[in-house]
């Protein structure tokens, strides 16, 4: 009974761990693209609950209007969304070089208050949370034990872990265009004397990575809830920026940090249940202690891109 | 060609017009918003800058909102003018209110004279305290403040909610909220039948004391070497380390002082909601003032009328309340742009001075 149990508490957790995961890997990978040219985007916060806003209300309105698609059109102007507020980071960091963490704070406050807006002009106040019918799990190995239950998960977790990250590293690592994103964050001046743009490569990786964090916060909206709430992101963006740098810039490595935070997360929401005598917030900070903790463990290796935080100006 | 290095950016006149061209602009960008709920954008410029200001209650009311301001802002301007970007002033504000709550609890026979002064070091001490640890993960590891004191924030609020939905839970309302501190531990009123109060004068001696550090003493010369250039700074024989753990805890100790000045001042027991964002519209105070301690305080005013005036445009014209954080970060981004000007002649000036080599 006992070994029955802990199965299926440890295929339950593996599976929560890799929904947990997904949010946490599309954006960790897209703030990873704007850091190798040596952009911080602390606009991530914000352009998730953008991404999460933008993905529910046009998916609400796509389904009111009875298109079948509604999901995926939502998806999509989320990632729109995203790519705006990338290229406003890049007015602000790469036209304008101003501070980039102060200019990020800003991104994050602008998308939290045009969301908690647009969430009210577009619903109103309402005293029901509106909802909609989310993204359906697929079930690949349904029937197969163990498996069937862990591989049931979304398109897009699939499409996260078996498409994105491997995109990503070979993106970066064996595609010139990578070639040129990691030489504009490590010695822009090399870039430039070579002939190639860097407001250009900048402009470009900041737009790749605002579509990436809308995409996860989109993924809580449009897949885990079906709803929007002020709580959805709750500093996940945040601890996406602690991911690349535990994740030491690497595409895989950030998945295997997101994978880590996931299993943490995934954990406390099962100890709560579990009936410990301990307040739940306990559990609730512990993935954000942990991240922490990880952060202080990997910080030996960490050496930042030669021109992080730098803004390229031609003299 | 020297002479023109030494010559001064842009003229004062100059400078003190960029400000008011950001507030300007920024309602034009925002005036969309406005229309869109079929209201005069004119009319609701007056109800967020002009209404507030009508009568003395309303004025006090402005005043009351610049209070947490005022010490979160320079708490951000103080840790940016040392090159630390504390962006934990929300977490050091929310454990300053509670290590004050406990205290305020415990002053049932204790004087006032006495209370008093415990209540507010307890809230800079716990609020120093929640500032040491990403300042020494800083100093000793290299670790990125950024990133640990906006993580910290969230396990504070996890914290606060803990303590209030356990031991503190109200025993006669059962609402998430601690009992009420002592009558001796509660700021003393400064005008009658209003809510401002001591914390008020604390907020100014706090900014009068940053800009007294900034630009009287050497280790206001150290820290803003600091900022300007941490390599530079070491190079010089200046201990960055001991400078930067010292701007680190001095700045959580004033967001500390924020959280024990909402709880003794203002609501007179933690709740969860003790801060609504202070922390991070500190942020955009520093920013507006350039982290210039005058600059700060008109920049608290400023966003505390905002404030105040975004409940009546609320209310007057039905656009929603969060109007005013939409203001608000795109006047953050508009200055930012615009503070650029402020420094145009320095651009000018090197592309005079770099034939001369």
């Amino acid at each position: 009974m006992d070994s029955i149990l802990s199965m299926t508490f440890l295929v339950g957790l593996i599976a929560a761990t890799l929904r947990v995961a997904t949010p946490l890997v599309y954006a960790t990978l897209g703030e990873v693209f704007t850091e190798r040219a040596g952009i911080l985007n602390l606009g991530i916060e914000g352009i998730m609950f953008l991404g999460a806003f933008v993905g529910f209300a046009a998916a609400y309105k796509a389904n009111e209007a009875g298109l079948a698609g509604y999901l995926w059109i939502g998806l999509f102007s989320a990632i729109l969304a995203g790519i705006m507020m990338g290229l406003l980071m890049g007015f602000f960091s790469v036209t304008l070089g101003v501070n980039q963490h102060v200019a990020g704070l800003g991104i994050t406050l602008l998308c939290t208050g045009l969301s908690l807006l647009g969430f009210r002009i577009v619903f109103g106040e309402r005293s029901v949370l509106p909802s909609i019918d989310p993204f359906a799990e697929l079930s690949p190995f349904k029937g197969v034990p163990v498996l069937g239950d862990i591989a049931s998960q979304y398109l897009l977790t699939y499409i996260a872990f078996l498409i994105v990250v491997p995109l990503s590293w070979w993106l970066l690592f064996r595609t010139s265009f990578g070639l040129n994103v990691r030489s504009v964050g490590e010695n822009p001046e090399a870039v430039d004397a070579a002939g190639l743009n860097v407001f250009r490569i900048r402009y470009l990786v900041l737009a790749l990575g605002g579509g990436l964090m809308a995409t996860g916060g989109a993924f809580l909206s449009l897949a885990q809830l079906g709803a929007f709430t002020p709580g959805i992101i709750a500093g996940r963006g945040w601890v996406c920026i602690a991911l690349v740098i535990f994740a030491r810039w690497h595409p895989v490595r950030a998945a295997l940090g997101a994978l880590l935070f996931g299993g943490v997360f995934a954990l406390q929401l099962r100890l709560q249940t579990l009936g410990f005598k301990l307040p739940f917030e306990i559990f609730l900070a512990l993935p954000y202690l942990v991240t922490i903790a990880a952060l202080a463990l990997a910080s030996r290796h960490i050496s930042y891109p030669g021109a992080y935080l730098k803004p390229y100006r031609r003299e | 060609m020297r002479i023109q290095v030494e010559r001064n950016p842009a003229p004062v006149w100059f400078r003190a017009l960029i400000p008011l061209m950001s507030i300007l602009l920024t309602f034009l960008l925002t005036s969309g918003f406005v229309l869109a709920y079929g209201a005069n954008p004119l009319q609701a410029a007056y109800y967020f800058l002009m209404d507030p200001l009508s009568n003395p209650v309303r004025l006090i009311e402005v005043l009351v909102k610049t209070t947490p301001l005022l010490l979160t802002g320079i708490a951000v301007a103080f840790a940016f003018s040392g090159g630390y970007w504390n962006i934990g002033v929300e977490g050091q504000l929310y454990m300053g209110a509670t290590a004050a709550t406990a205290i305020g609890l415990q002053m049932h026979n204790t004087p006032a004279w006495l209370a008093l002064p415990l209540v507010i070091l307890g809230g800079i001490l716990a609020g120093m305290a929640w500032a040491t640890l990403p300042a020494l993960m800083k100093v000793w590891l290299k670790i990125d403040e950024v990133v640990t004191t906006l993580l910290l924030n969230y396990v504070a609020i996890f914290f606060v909610s803990a303590i209030l939905n356990g031991p503190w839970r109200d025993p006669i309302s059962q609402w998430p909220q601690s009992p009420e501190i002592a009558a001796s531990a509660v700021f003393p009123r400064l005008i009658p039948r209003s809510r401002l109060h001591l914390g008020f004068i604390l907020a100014l001696l706090v900014v009068l004391g940053v800009w007294f550090v900034l630009s009287r003493t050497s280790f206001g010369l150290k820290m803003k070497a600091v900022g300007f250039n941490i390599e530079a700074a070491r190079f010089s024989g200046i201990n960055v380390e001991r400078t930067l753990l010292m701007v680190a805890l001095i700045s959580g100790g004033i967001a500390g002082l924020a959280g024990a000045s909402e709880v003794a001042g203002i609501h007179f027991h933690l709740i969860d909601a003790i801060s609504p964002g202070y922390g991070y519209t500190g942020i955009i105070i520093a920013t507006l003032g350039a982290l210039n301690p005058i600059g700060v305080s008109l920049a608290a005013v400023f966003i505390g009328l905002i404030d105040t005036g975004a409940q009546t445009v609320s209310r007057a014209l039905g656009v929603p309340i969060y109007l005013g954080d939409v203001l608000q970060a795109t006047l953050l981004l508009v200055t930012l742009g615009m503070l650029l000007l402020q420094s145009y002649r320095i651009s000018l000036r090197r592309q005079v001075g770099a034939p001369a080599e």
